[in-house]
């Protein structure tokens, strides 16, 4: 569903990330795991047609993201990092945009309002400003806004991060719920997050692929921390231009 | 097209659901109906002395056209300077600020209909602005006989004008997440086109006509005096068009940082 083939993007002399290549497959939930300034937003940002790739490609249901960028988009449902909500719309109002900018047919907009209201547990504060809203609410209109056009991908960049517990357990309630109907790429460094909702993991590190693989075989006899740790640690080196191939971890 | 819509609707609703719009409209047409006040007196009192003073024949020379509504068109025009990047500064430095052009830039939107959609949201809201103000022109019509030709040419030029404005106005704001300094800078470009043609007497053969074609001025001016001149109406759409034109390319370096 979703194919990275040796994405490289640059900001100027900084290299954010490099040669970067991972699947994810129809339906499944992927674990974007780094730690911070590893290149996860820079990746998603280029898988959501937000910025092109200096060099690479990104397929998205068999669209190239660049060439095909509309048809593409269409099919993606993105929450960046920070809620993209209009302060002074209420959530009704808000999603209705939403849905029209994504492309769907006015006649469709009534029901997709409704499922994603509803799927969010949003009903209650229908027609709140969203700038007044609490940030768990806004958290949730945020996906809300993700899901409504019913796309095949969702992105979702740190979705529970500033959330009460309670609030963090019902998003990931949420994400697992959507797996199935999505294909999600969800980025966090909440490793017990990752533990319980997803099945494949990819680690970034300093810009690179250090681990892709599925969960299950990931933590056989270590936890998902001692495999984290041990997939940057050795991404660690001074020299970032050194090759990687050893980070192929057997399972 | 569709999108543009989109784009236009959400714009207008944010001017009309915040206080912005009314506080805005309410402004200006406080100052609008000021201005209209006093220079309606000041031809009063000035039809008055000359009548006293030279008769009926030097009161003919006076008339609405160029007493009233010339110089309301020109005092307007000053408030469209300082008020138009006010209205226009949130419009991109808003959408950086809460991350909401993430939203726009990854939607299957091109950039073109954004930039498009905010200005023609924009143009609604200064041509609402500049419509409430024909109250004015209107209670001359009832009271009183000024030319209507002149009337329409001045206001098509007031229109043209605060959109130059709101072009540029937009155009500012893109460059930048910060809504003060997208104002500023915004009052400093539409200041710059209303002054610049002011060294044009004594800046020589070359320079001088260039600085007054330049000018926002001089060719609403003209148009306020009933002279619609093909020059002038070039003018302005050359400014809007270049000004959508690097506001589309402003906005979309947005991808590229």
């Amino acid at each position: 569903m979703i194919e990275v083939q040796h994405l490289t993007k640059r900001y100027g002399d900084l290299t954010a990330v490099s040669d970067i290549s991972f699947t994810v497959a129809s339906g499944q939930i992927l674990g974007f795991l780094g730690p911070n300034g590893s290149g996860k937003t820079t990746t998603m940002r280029v898988i959501t047609g937000f910025m092109p790739a200096t060099g690479g490609t990104v397929k998205v249901a068999g669209f190239d993201i660049f060439d095909e960028s509309f048809e593409a988009r269409k099919r993606i449902g993105y929450l960046p990092e920070n809620p993209p909500l209009y302060n002074d719309m209420t959530v009704a109002t808000y999603l209705r945009f939403v849905a029209r900018i994504k492309g769907m047919h006015r006649t469709d907009i009534p029901d997709a309002l409704d499922r994603a209201l509803t799927r969010c547990g949003l009903t209650k504060v229908t027609d709140r400003v969203t700038g007044h809203l609490s940030k768990g609410f806004r958290q949730r209109v945020s996906l809300a806004q993700a899901i409504i056009h019913n796309p095949e991908v969702l992105v979702l960049d740190e979705p529970t991060v500033g959330l009460d517990p309670q609030q963090i357990i019902e998003i990931r309630a949420l994400i697992r719920e959507l797996a199935g109907h999505h294909t999600v790429v969800l980025s966090t460094h909440i490793l017990p997050e990752v533990a319980q909702v997803c099945e494949k993991v990819v680690i970034i590190s300093a810009g690179r692929v250090v681990m892709e693989d599925m969960l299950a075989n990931l933590t056989q006899g270590q936890t998902l921390e001692e495999v984290f740790l041990k997939a940057i640690s050795q991404e660690e080196s001074p020299d970032r231009t050194q090759k990687s191939e050893t980070v192929e971890v057997t399972s | 097209m569709r999108n543009i819509f989109t784009i236009v609707g959400k714009e207008l609703r944010s001017y009309f659901v915040s206080p912005v719009a009314y506080v805005v409209l309410t402004g200006f047409l406080l100052l609008g109906g000021w201005f209209f006040f006093n220079l309606l007196s000041r031809f009063n009192l000035l039809l008055s002395l000359y009548l006293q003073a030279q008769g009926q024949e030097a009161v003919n020379r006076f008339n609405l056209n160029d007493y009233v509504i010339g110089p309301l068109m020109h005092n307007l025009a000053i408030v469209l300077v300082i008020l138009v990047p006010m209205i226009t500064m949130r419009a991109y430095a808003e959408e950086r600020k809460g991350g909401t052009y993430e939203l726009l830039l990854t939607s299957p939107v091109r950039t073109g209909e954004i930039v498009l959609g905010k200005f023609l949201a924009s143009f609604l809201f200064i041509a609402i602005m500049i419509g409430l103000t024909l109250i004015y022109p209107a209670i001359l019509v009832a009271f009183g006989n000024p030319e209507f030709g002149i009337m329409a040419s001045g206001y098509l030029g007031l229109l043209l004008l605060a959109t130059v404005f709101v072009a540029v106005g937009l155009l500012t704001s893109s460059f930048t997440e910060n809504q003060i300094i997208a104002a500023v800078s915004g009052l400093v470009a539409t200041l710059l086109l209303y002054v610049i043609g002011w060294p044009a007497e004594t800046a020589g053969d070359v320079l001088g006509p260039l600085l007054r074609y330049l000018s926002v001025t001089e060719h609403f001016a003209e148009m306020v005096r009933g002279i619609i001149d093909t020059r002038a109406l070039i003018y302005f759409a050359s400014l809007i068009t270049l000004a959508l034109f690097l506001t589309q390319r402003s906005v979309e370096s947005l991808r590229w940082r």
